[in-house]
């Protein structure tokens, strides 16, 4: 496959730690991501431990009220800057060059450059928790009038999301030139996999987002530091236009967190049915649909901070047609898998708990659209359950999927079966243990946020602290498994799988430094 | 030296990404220090600066000297202009965030806060504001205004100006632009020049407006919401314009030294894209800043 050209010396794998420092090969890129991701994905695991440990009793044992809301507060801006964003750039980097037929990123340098923001920009991160005055507490949300006051924590995260966010543009203007530019001959926009389709769409909606993100945030900054008064009433400004200008980035963010997700099962589930994906184009118009809604749907995070009549049907409407191509995928899903003769490997079992429990998460965003009564869900543990669900049962279920879907490719060996199913059996019964009993809180009223709580909670957080202990440290077999794989094991085919499709599977296991030096004919 | 994959050029392992990165952390971690007034912050922060005008030295000069040497195809040149063409729409969206905001004030929280009787009692809706708690607005152009008032700038006298400034720069970087097409070297070098001249015009009477602003007219990014928007809106701006004429002088240098061909120049079109977008930018501006 690979005709060596030109000049050898480039086809050999550089040594040392400058191979990974200054690399500018897809795989390595793609490996750099990857990594970064798992790491962050068990620094922010164990400030959600920390959380489950204080909410384990009522009343305050482990940590003051104030780290409290700065471990929930790093907690997610590390799980969705640091694992699940990065994580899906880590598959993009690895897997769209091998699935179009291209050699490499179109813009090598800059993929790099993309990588070698995170590591820099985390750090200031985590400095944070360090600084007088202690990290960022105000929610990752960072609504001011509490964000203004806090300390240099503060401006620590705004630097952070700054850089995170610059390493997100580009990176995203990176994939969209590879996928429109460096297709092979014959890969029509209609003929691509569906993974690349959703990280097309996805790469458009991080260079729409993002910058809002950066803009408000730096109006933050101003508030804070320089008399600006954006979000000061006395100034004539509004604290709820930071709440706007956030969620206008803010929703199509939980699409770029997902739509990737929905990438990757759309590519496990075909293999493991042995059929080909059911209404393939259909998949690919609800994606774009579903990009396109996630514009006109933000204020339906603000249900309840006082917005005209007229704002809350507009978004309450248009926040329910969301279900109509989310239901598309879902049913296309299920068609694929209809008389399929299916087998359940890791990879199959991880994309059917997205799908079943993904569909779990939302259909409780279904019932938080409906505004009346979203009053009661609103701030509560009932919204907490609801996007664990999504996130952590969307994409980081359907990462996992892809890790042992890919594996194989990766390292060239099978991972061990029977500890992946472990693995998985661990994650998906300890997850529903720490977040469905989430569910029943919020109803009771619950308030998120808050290290204390009534009494009358006290049985379903213990329930949710001693799942959330179970989970997160199921995570670890996940990381054995991969060194497990990578270090030996059956050796893999360049198919792995029973006849999968796809340009990935052409290439040998392991795959080549360099694949597609020459572009594959595509029919 | 790299290696030729299926035509399309591929480089080799490059430093500089890693060693920008660095350089970034440095300028926020010390511009973060400065905000608290934490000695080390400065040093840090032009060593940081330092760092990045290095790695466009290096990193820029790589991509021109391999561009000169003719290793780009025509696929390359496509991800180039994908490229900039998305990084521009980036930018779109983030003066978005910040008309966004602009629109959000004039329209909604303004009139909000002058609606409610109990809110804030007597306070009119009006536009420019300092807010309820702010100066007194008193008309455009007032020199030397009372302590607890503000006056704003005139739409009809510099701003104009700098519009006609900045309309003609688009018009002369398209005529230089048609003169590389046609490879006539002097008049592309002159044209470039006379660009880049009107780009360093507009920024002497943005910054002249500025200090006029905090001189005599009260006007300071504490003026409210109208400050707020004004100084943000019209100083990130002025960065762009800066960065652009910046861009665009290198280019003047590039084509100074005999660079670019007719059929083949991204880099003057990209640096010309850049510009047709800032002065776009300011259209935007000038209507709804200065004028409505």
């Amino acid at each position: 496959m690979t005709t060596a050209v030109a000049d050898h010396h480039h086809d050999e794998v550089p040594k040392g730690i400058t191979r990974w420092l200054f690399t500018t090969n897809h795989k390595d890129i793609g490996t750099l991501y990857l990594w970064f991701s798992f790491i962050m994905f068990l620094v922010g695991g164990a400030m959600a431990l920390v959380i489950r440990a204080e909410l384990f009793m009522p009343g305050l044992q482990v940590v003051n009220p104030h780290f409290y809301n700065q471990m929930v507060t790093v907690h997610a801006l590390v799980m969705i800057f640091g694992a699940v964003m990065p994580g899906f750039v880590g598959f993009a980097n690895w897997m769209l060059p091998m699935m179009i037929g291209a050699p490499d990123m179109a813009l090598p340098r800059l993929n790099n450059w993309s990588f070698w923001l995170l590591p820099f920009a985390t750090t200031l991160l985590i400095t944070s928790l360090f600084v007088p005055g202690g990290g960022p507490a105000a929610g990752w949300t960072i609504y001011p009038p509490l964000s203004i006051q806090g300390g240099m924590g503060v401006d620590l995260t705004i630097f952070t999301i700054h850089i995170l966010g610059m390493s997100s543009i580009l990176g995203a203007i990176n994939i969209i030139a590879t996928i429109l530019n460096m297709r092979a001959p014959g890969m029509t926009l209609l003929k691509m996999p569906l993974f690349v389709w959703t990280w097309v769409i996805t790469a458009f909606l991080l260079i729409a987002a993002m910058p809002v993100l950066a803009g408000a945030v730096t109006m933050l900054l101003t508030d804070r530091h320089f008399g600006t008064a954006f979000f000061s009433a006395a100034g004539g400004g509004d604290p709820v236009m930071f709440q706007h200008i956030f969620w206008f980035f803010g929703h199509p963010e939980v699409y770029i967190l997902i739509l990737p997700a929905f990438g990757i099962i759309s590519q496990v589930i075909p293999t493991f049915s042995r059929k080909p994906l059911f209404g393939y184009t259909s998949m690919v118009f609800a994606t774009a649909a579903i990009a396109f809604l996630s514009f006109i749907v933000w204020a339906h995070h603000m249900y309840t901070v006082g917005m005209p009549l007229s704002g809350e049907l507009f978004f309450m409407y248009s926040t329910m047609l969301i279900a109509i191509p989310t239901g598309v995928k879902v049913f296309n899903w299920l068609a694929t898998m209809w008389r399929g003769s299916m087998t359940f490997e890791t990879p199959m079992l991880y994309a059917i708990a997205t799908v079943a429990l993904f569909t779990v998460g939302g259909l409780t965003g279904l019932m938080m659209a409906i505004t009346p009564a979203d009053f009661q869900y609103h701030d509560t543990y009932f919204i907490v359950a609801h996007f664990h669900y999504v996130i952590f049962c969307g994409s980081v279920l359907a990462m996992f999927s892809g890790v042992y879907y890919w594996l194989p490719k990766w390292t060239g060996h099978m991972y061990d079966e029977t500890l992946g199913k472990v693995h998985f059996w661990l994650t998906v019964i300890s997850f529903n243990i720490t977040f469905f009993p989430q569910h029943f809180l919020g109803f009771a009223g619950m308030p998120r946020r808050i290290p204390d709580y009534s009494l009358q909670f006290a049985e379903f957080n213990m329930v949710s602290s001693i799942g959330g202990f179970i989970l997160g440290f199921s995570q670890l077999i996940l990381l054995w498994v991969v060194i497990k794989s990578i270090r030996g094991g059956k050796k893999a085919t360049a198919e792995v799988w029973d006849n999968p499709e796809g340009l990935e599977w052409t290439v040998p296991s392991p795959a080549p430094y360099h694949t597609f030096a020459t572009a594959p004919e595509v029919r | 030296m790299s290696a030729v994959h299926g035509g399309y050029y591929l480089p080799d392992p490059t430093k500089w990404p890693t060693i920008t990165s660095m350089g970034l952390f440095l300028l926020a971690l010390g511009f973060i220090l400065n905000l608290h007034y934490l000695a080390p912050g400065l040093w840090l922060m032009i060593a940081g600066a330092g760092v990045i005008v290095l790695m466009m030295f290096a990193w820029f000069g790589q991509v021109a000297t391999e561009s000169e040497a003719g290793k780009y195809d025509a696929q390359v040149d496509t991800s180039f202009r994908m490229g900039m063409g998305w990084f521009i729409f980036s930018e779109i969206m983030f003066f978005g965030a910040f008309f966004g905001a602009l629109f959000y004030a004039r329209v909604l929280s303004v009139p909000w806060i002058a609606g409610d009787e109990f809110l804030w009692p007597g306070f009119e809706a009006t536009w420019p504001t300092a807010g309820p708690a702010g100066a007194a607005y008193i008309g455009p152009d007032a020199h030397d205004v009372a302590a607890g008032t503000f006056s704003s700038i005139g739409a009809f006298g510099i701003p104009l100006i700098n519009t006609l400034l900045l309309l003609t720069s688009s018009v002369t970087v398209t005529i230089a632009h048609w003169a590389l097409k046609k490879n006539q070297r002097g008049p592309l070098c002159f044209w470039l020049f006379v660009t880049v001249v009107l780009g360093a015009a507009f920024m002497y009477f943005q910054v002249y407006e500025y200090i006029e602003a905090y001189r005599h007219l009260g006007l300071t990014l504490g003026s409210g919401v109208y400050g707020a928007t004004f100084f943000m809106l019209t100083g990130f701006h002025g960065f762009h314009v800066t960065v652009g004429a910046i861009i665009l002088a290198v280019i003047l240098v590039r084509c100074l030294k005999g660079h670019f061909k007719p059929d083949e120049h991204f880099g003057f079109e990209g640096a010309a894209w850049y510009w047709h977008f800032v002065d776009t930018v300011w259209v935007g501006l000038f209507i709804f800043v200065y004028i409505l």
